[in-house]
């Protein structure tokens, strides 16, 4: 063949266009298949914002309700139980909420009361370590797994770590977290919205 | 013409000796609106004001009507009646033991309903259009209620305040088909007492509902078909492409 | 024999010798030559060969889009239909997927159906490539079945209806048919039950046993070699290194070709799946919108239209025909008997098969010859090798009249279809009738036909013309 290297040319650009067009193809398609992974409408319409009613909640009660299949916690907390907050900040591996690596605390909780607002506490009931739900220990004073001088809080009975009233983690516990805060919001003085805020919904 | 071509033009031709009638009323077309938002917005709300009271659309989520043109806010002041979540489905608290003992049969859900209705007679919409518009007022049926497209029908006219109240003239006609016999066949309409629209405004917003149905049995349509545009043309182009390469390696073979 | 990895110069890339490694351990390069590069196909095919390529493709693609669509879909007689519709409008691109396995269901029929007519025209089925055409049937029943069980899904009306009146269709099978029925079903009418073990069959019994006969369709024809529009064996001739101076290797002649077809014929089909998903009621049954009501049958049940020329045979089966047919045994025996060499006991045993088959259609109705006639109408395609005995494999050397049949088989064929999506009428019947005679008339009489008339001479080389 005389022309050899002139349709050698032409062949593989004719082949690099074809592959390329059956790559975008190729891409489409995967895109396609990929994204039914997504959450579906029922899914999302299921993970909506959730309203929850707080004005008869009393001081020293914690509510649990359901938002996208988790429990979150609303506690009032009693002025004293908001007070003892800032003094153990020494014991606790992140006072103010401030570690992001695993964490997504909105900015109105990176504080010492983890909350928007001092007396309304909201959290997600999951332990950041591996996922069980902790049980409340609002009793202060000594108990089984809990330190001589428990100032009240929440205790994880899978491995041992221990929340205060604020959902903070004590150090050298196995969750590397606090209890997580959920993005929410209040409308009005007794309605609570989790799962949105200012920002939109989570 | 060969032997050959004069069979198939008889195998071709077959078709027209059977003779396939279904009966039925004819139908009318359905005027297409499903790209009027504004038209599919009024059927939304004539379909959520007038049919969810006794019929479901359950596959159908209160939030899919942002794709008219809708913020939630709008749907949920004006459109949400039977939930309080715009995320939830329009479903109907009705239940079928209740509604076959009200009405003789359950109203079937609406979800796909534009899709079910399509025949040789004509498309779903048309078959939806005709029917909406040719109820009758007859005494002897528990609705006091009669249709044209669905004769016995268990449902009431439940438009019956934007039409108007007509009743149907009947005649006994000969039947083309066999001898002796008289068909009972429809003449025409008369108008009892009129409704809030007339027949033009009515027809209209009828065809605005029935547009707002044709859309809810298959709300991507839109979509696939604007899609299908731009396949088309990347796989023409894919052709071309294809056709050259194969012909760039066909030469050498001789 | 002792294990040997070839040696690489030092110099070798990483790639070669990751590909030497694999070599001395598994037979990859030594599989793609075999079947690809250095199999050799004929030089002359033409359009009608490229349908096995094209329903490979389509057997993947619905494999692949099944998966997707079980990951949403619900095998539950209450939640089934809602699942759909949930895949339509709630799963990102649901839609998108469920229309191209709808759209893929009819056009794996569209498909093989042309892939089969190459078969019958070009001979083939012939030898050596008998078993590549038995596989074939093998996949053809078992796609017939994979559709069956797979239009149950959806649960509508037409699903619901269409499975309750095949599975009944085994109730006419004397004594055992009403128990085979309930065994089938799992219950008194199809129901949940039936739903979830025709969701098994449909998603994994009959794939794995389609992907087998594939594979084995596949291995059969590359031992023997392609054929040719021809029916020339160009393994007959070959140059000094064994290749057929007719072959050329698959790859990459035929693979680049098969992906230009390939570019059209998905240009057909994704106009279909964005333009016209229902086709007209063919594809998507419109009586499929409603849910399945076990109280109220639509008025017009016709299975999906690729299933309507066995259909039609069925429905053609009346009380009336049995005489035709009964008449037509016994025609049939008597050319055995007078027109065949056949040895003096395979006549009598005709004449003896033929009296009891006249027998029993006069004891047992017409639903069940209606069942027996639609089995043997799909079944008769298994003994299509051994009915040709023309002495040339293709169309294109067999007397001209031939062509003709062929045509007419194939009419019949459509015009049975066309009837079977038809309400029954009584011109209609007669018709389907008529071309029950013509489609069984075909094979039945084929080794008489097929050898009589004057054939052209086969030459030895294949008739191509360079593109």
């Amino acid at each position: 063949m005389s022309n050899e290297k002139q349709v050698d040319s032409g062949r593989r650009g004719l082949l690099v266009a074809t592959c390329a067009a059956g790559g975008v193809a190729g891409l489409a398609t995967t895109g396609v298949l990929v994204s039914t992974f997504q959450p579906s409408e029922r899914a999302k319409a299921a993970g909506a914002p959730v309203e929850v009613d707080i004005a008869g909640l009393a001081p020293g009660e914690m509510r649990t309700v359901e938002w996208r299949g988790k429990p979150v916690w609303i506690l009032k907390r009693t002025p004293e139980q908001v007070a003892a907050l800032p003094k153990h900040d020494s014991e606790l591996a992140d006072p103010e909420s401030q570690r992001t690596q695993f964490s997504t605390t909105p900015e109105y909780a990176m504080n010492e009361w983890s909350s928007r607002q001092k007396d309304i506490l909201v959290l997600v009931g999951i332990c950041p370590h591996l996922g069980c739900s902790p049980s409340s220990k609002f009793q202060a004073g000594p108990q089984p797994s809990l330190p001589d001088d428990w100032q009240g809080g929440f205790l994880c009975p899978c491995h041992g770590s221990t929340f205060d009233l604020a959902g903070r983690v004590y150090k050298n516990k196995p969750s590397p977290d606090n209890l997580q805060v959920p993005r929410h919001m209040f409308e009005g003085d007794t309605k609570l919205v989790i799962g949105k805020d200012e920002k939109g919904e989570a | 013409m060969t032997l050959l071509k004069k069979l198939i033009a008889a195998a071709v031709l077959l078709p027209g000796l059977v003779f396939a009638s279904e009966g039925g009323f004819p139908l009318d077309r359905a005027p297409d609106h499903t790209k009027d938002m504004a038209a599919l917005q009024n059927g939304a709300r004539l379909f959520v004001n007038y049919c969810l009271s006794c019929h479901s659309a359950a596959s159908m989520r209160y939030n899919k009507l942002k794709d008219l043109g809708l913020s939630e806010e709008q749907i949920k002041n004006n459109l949400l009646f039977t939930s309080d979540k715009v995320g939830d489905m329009m479903t109907v608290s009705m239940s079928v033991k209740d509604a076959k003992a009200w009405f003789g049969v359950a109203p079937p859900d609406l979800s796909v309903i534009a899709r079910a209705k399509a025949s040789e007679a004509g498309s779903g919409p048309d078959w939806l259009y005709t029917y909406l518009r040719t109820f009758y007022k007859d005494d002897t049926r528990p609705t006091g209620w009669n249709n044209l497209v669905f004769p016995n029908v268990g449902m009431p006219h439940v438009l019956w305040e934007l039409q108007g109240v007509r009743t149907a003239k009947f005649e006994e006609v000969k039947n083309p088909h066999e001898e002796g016999k008289t068909e009972h066949t429809f003449v025409g309409f008369e108008q009892v007492t009129p409704g809030s629209m007339s027949t033009p405004e009515y027809d209209r917003a009828v065809a605005d509902l029935v547009s707002f149905m044709n859309w809810m049995a298959e709300p991507a349509q839109a979509t696939r078909k604007r899609i299908g545009v731009w396949v088309l043309l990347f796989l023409g182009l894919c052709i071309v492409l294809t056709w050259r390469l194969n012909a760039s390696y066909w030469k050498d073979i001789k | 024999m002792a294990f040997h990895e070839k040696q690489l110069p030092a110099d070798a890339s990483i790639g070669d010798k990751a590909l030497n490694w694999v070599d001395a351990r598994f037979p990859l390069s030594a599989t793609w030559k075999a079947h690809l590069s250095e199999y050799y196909a004929p030089k002359n095919f033409n359009f009608l060969y490229v349908f096995g390529s094209l329903a490979l493709l389509v057997l993947v693609m619905q494999i692949v889009t099944g998966i997707f669509l079980v990951m949403h879909y619900k095998p539950d007689a209450n939640l089934a239909f809602a699942s759909v519709e949930y895949i339509m409008r709630d799963v990102p691109w649901g839609w998108l997927v469920r229309y191209m396995h709808s759209t893929g269901a009819s056009a794996f029929f569209i498909v093989v159906y042309i892939h089969m007519l190459r078969g019958l025209l070009y001979g083939s089925y012939r030898k050596p490539r008998e078993l590549v055409w038995l596989f074939g049937v093998g996949i053809f029943l078992c796609l017939m079945a994979e559709a069956f069980f797979g239009y149950l899904l959806p649960w509508g009306q037409m699903s619901y209806w269409g499975a309750q009146v095949i599975v009944n269709l085994f109730g006419a099978i004397p004594f055992i048919g009403p128990d085979l029925s309930l065994w089938i079903r799992g219950d008194y009418v199809v129901s949940d039950a039936t739903l979830n073990r025709f969701f098994a069959f449909h998603v994994i019994a009959i794939p794995l046993v389609l992907i087998g006969l594939v594979v084995a369709h596949i291995v059969a024809l590359h031992e023997v070699g392609s054929s040719n529009p021809d029916g020339v064996e160009i393994k007959n001739t070959v140059d000094e290194r064994g290749v057929p101076l007719d072959g050329i290797p698959f790859h990459p002649y035929y693979s680049v070709h098969d992906i230009f077809v390939v570019s059209i014929f998905l240009l057909i089909f994704t106009a279909v799946v964005f333009f016209a998903p229902e086709m007209g009621g063919y594809f998507l049954e419109y009586n499929n919108f409603i849910p399945a009501n076990p109280l109220k049958t639509p008025p017009h049940i016709a299975p999906v239209w690729y299933f309507t020329p066995f259909y039609s045979i069925l429905r053609a089966t009346t009380s009336d025909f049995m005489y035709w047919l009964e008449a037509g045994v016994a025609a049939y025996v008597a050319l055995i008997i007078l027109r065949t060499r056949l040895a003096g006991k395979y006549k009598i045993a005709a004449a003896v098969i033929g009296l009891a088959i006249i027998l029993g259609m006069f004891v047992f109705d017409a639903k069940f010859w209606g069942v027996v006639l639609m089995g043997v109408s799909v079944m008769i395609m298994f003994a299509l090798p051994w009915l040709d005995t023309s002495p040339v494999k293709s169309v294109r050397y067999r007397p001209g009249w031939h062509k003709y049949i062929y045509l007419v088989f194939g009419i019949a064929f459509i015009v049975l279809g066309y009837f079977g999506v038809q309400p029954p009428t009584p011109t209609g019947t007669a018709i389907a009738q008529f071309c029950t005679f013509l489609y069984f008339g075909f094979f039945l009489l084929m080794p008489w036909w097929s050898a009589t008339g004057t054939f052209k001479p086969v030459p030895d080389r294949v008739v191509f013309h360079p593109h």
